[in-house]
């Protein structure tokens, strides 16, 4: 049974989810990353993603868009530029602005910004995995 | 002396005059609650945004990023949040007067509107206004504060502006609300040890840690091409939810003030009809008293 730190999720808003945790997962810039009690102090930023908090058998999901996060030995902060529960995602919405995004990598029309295009692409992605 | 007629006329429009800033106030103060709360309840994310970005800027030292240095241009960009309504007592000219005292010169400043009161007088000085994003006021999102991000930096690395401010008004609590002009880019690592300091006290032992251990991923350079953006458009939304309560509260306050206004003119203005309706009473009797001994 692993020890469990302090997990902070600040959006904006407000905050967004503040509790103990086993193990968080999320994607980092430089890919998947899991974290347990005592990870050396380290910045990265994230990635649209499905953040997976882990507390003894549950785990709870939740989609954050973008953002940063800062790990301390029994603390972890979550800056997240926007942060929503499964229950608050609307799912068809998402789907239509994956298609939206992709049509428009695909078509690659001068027009297209295409960074802003795969970020939206990730986003919706993301709020899609995370109602799965 | 005013006829009774004149006095009464006058007493009616001030009346529905001071029913208007009542309601006013009243309206400005639910809205302050709200927008107060909202301030609070963004508070940690910016304190928590700048410790970061202070802490990361202490620990790379003097790095070669064009956000650490002041561009080419001698240009000053500031972003400028007024309101979009009048009726606030100062706190749009307060605004205007800060940046007319900050000493930049008119020519060498450009500024990003954010609330049409600001533009009008704004204009009406001779700056120029090289951006309007008064439509963000109606409804504050983050969305918004990144979109004007986007055009800042762009404008900033393209070498148009050479550095940006942002000019706010700070809500201190409901009576006191501080203009303030603050420099977001190029970022000044010197000051911003001056300030963590004053926030390590809070967290002390936290703050070592962070220094001494603290890694970066990526490494430190691409991380702050990363961060850069956030942490303007986190503090400029900061400041945009803290002017919409200083706003509001500034309303309050001159609405406040009107009412209770208003309210001594009536009186003063009871007083004197009074008297315009004793004098006429007493004129009357005058003259039916006059009239009935010439007649006896």
């Amino acid at each position: 049974m692993a020890e469990s730190f302090e997990l902070r999720i600040i959006e904006p808003e407000g905050d967004f989810f503040q509790g103990e945790c086993d193990f968080l997962e999320f994607v980092s810039v430089e890919g998947e990353m899991g974290i347990y009690k005592d990870h050396i102090p380290l910045t990265t930023i994230l990635e649209p993603c499905v953040m997976k908090i882990h507390k003894g058998e549950g785990m709870k999901k939740a989609a954050v868009l973008g953002g940063f996060l800062e790990i301390l030995k029994t603390k972890v902060t979550v800056l997240a530029e926007d942060a929503q529960w499964p229950g608050e995602i609307d799912v068809e919405r998402a789907k239509a602005a994956k298609k939206r995004a992709e049509e428009r990598l695909v078509s690659k029309g001068e027009d297209v910004d295409e960074r802003r295009a795969e970020a939206a692409l990730k986003r919706a992605i993301a709020r899609i995995q995370t109602v799965k | 002396m005013a006829s009774m007629r004149d006095i009464k006329r006058r007493r009616n429009s001030i009346a529905s005059t001071q029913q208007i800033t009542k309601a006013m106030k009243l309206v400005s103060t639910v809205k302050l609650q709200k927008a107060r709360t909202r301030a609070e309840n963004s508070k940690p994310y910016f304190a928590c945004m700048y410790q970061t970005v202070a802490s990361m800027l202490s620990k790379v030292g003097k790095i070669d990023h064009p956000c650490l240095q002041s561009g080419s241009s001698d240009k000053k960009g500031i972003v400028v949040i007024t309101s979009n309504r009048g009726l606030a007592g100062g706190y749009n000219s307060n605004i205007v007067k800060l940046i007319v005292d900050s000493g930049f010169e008119r020519e060498k400043v450009r500024l990003y509107a954010v609330g049409t009161k600001g533009i009008e007088s704004f204009a009406r000085k001779g700056y120029e206004v090289a951006a309007d994003y008064s439509d963000v006021l109606e409804s504050l999102v983050y969305a918004d504060a990144k979109e004007i991000t986007k055009k800042l930096l762009s404008d900033f690395l393209t070498g148009e502006i050479g550095e940006i401010y942002v000019a706010y008004t700070f809500f201190k609590n409901t009576v006191s609300h501080i203009p303030t002009l603050m420099k977001l880019l190029p970022i000044d690592p010197g000051s911003m040890d001056e300030e963590k300091k004053n926030g390590a006290k809070e967290s002390g032992e936290d703050e070592e840690e962070k220094l001494t251990l603290m890694n970066f991923e990526p490494n430190e350079e691409q991380a702050l091409d990363l961060l850069v953006p956030k942490y303007l458009s986190s503090i400029l939304y900061g400041a945009m939810v803290e002017a919409a309560a200083s706003e509001n509260g500034a309303r309050m306050q001159a609405m406040d003030s009107a009412t209770n206004n208003a309210q001594e003119m009536m009186e003063e203005l009871a007083l004197k009809y009074n008297r315009a309706r004793q004098g006429s009473i007493t004129q009357e009797l005058t003259e039916i008293i006059a009239g009935a001994e010439a007649l006896g």
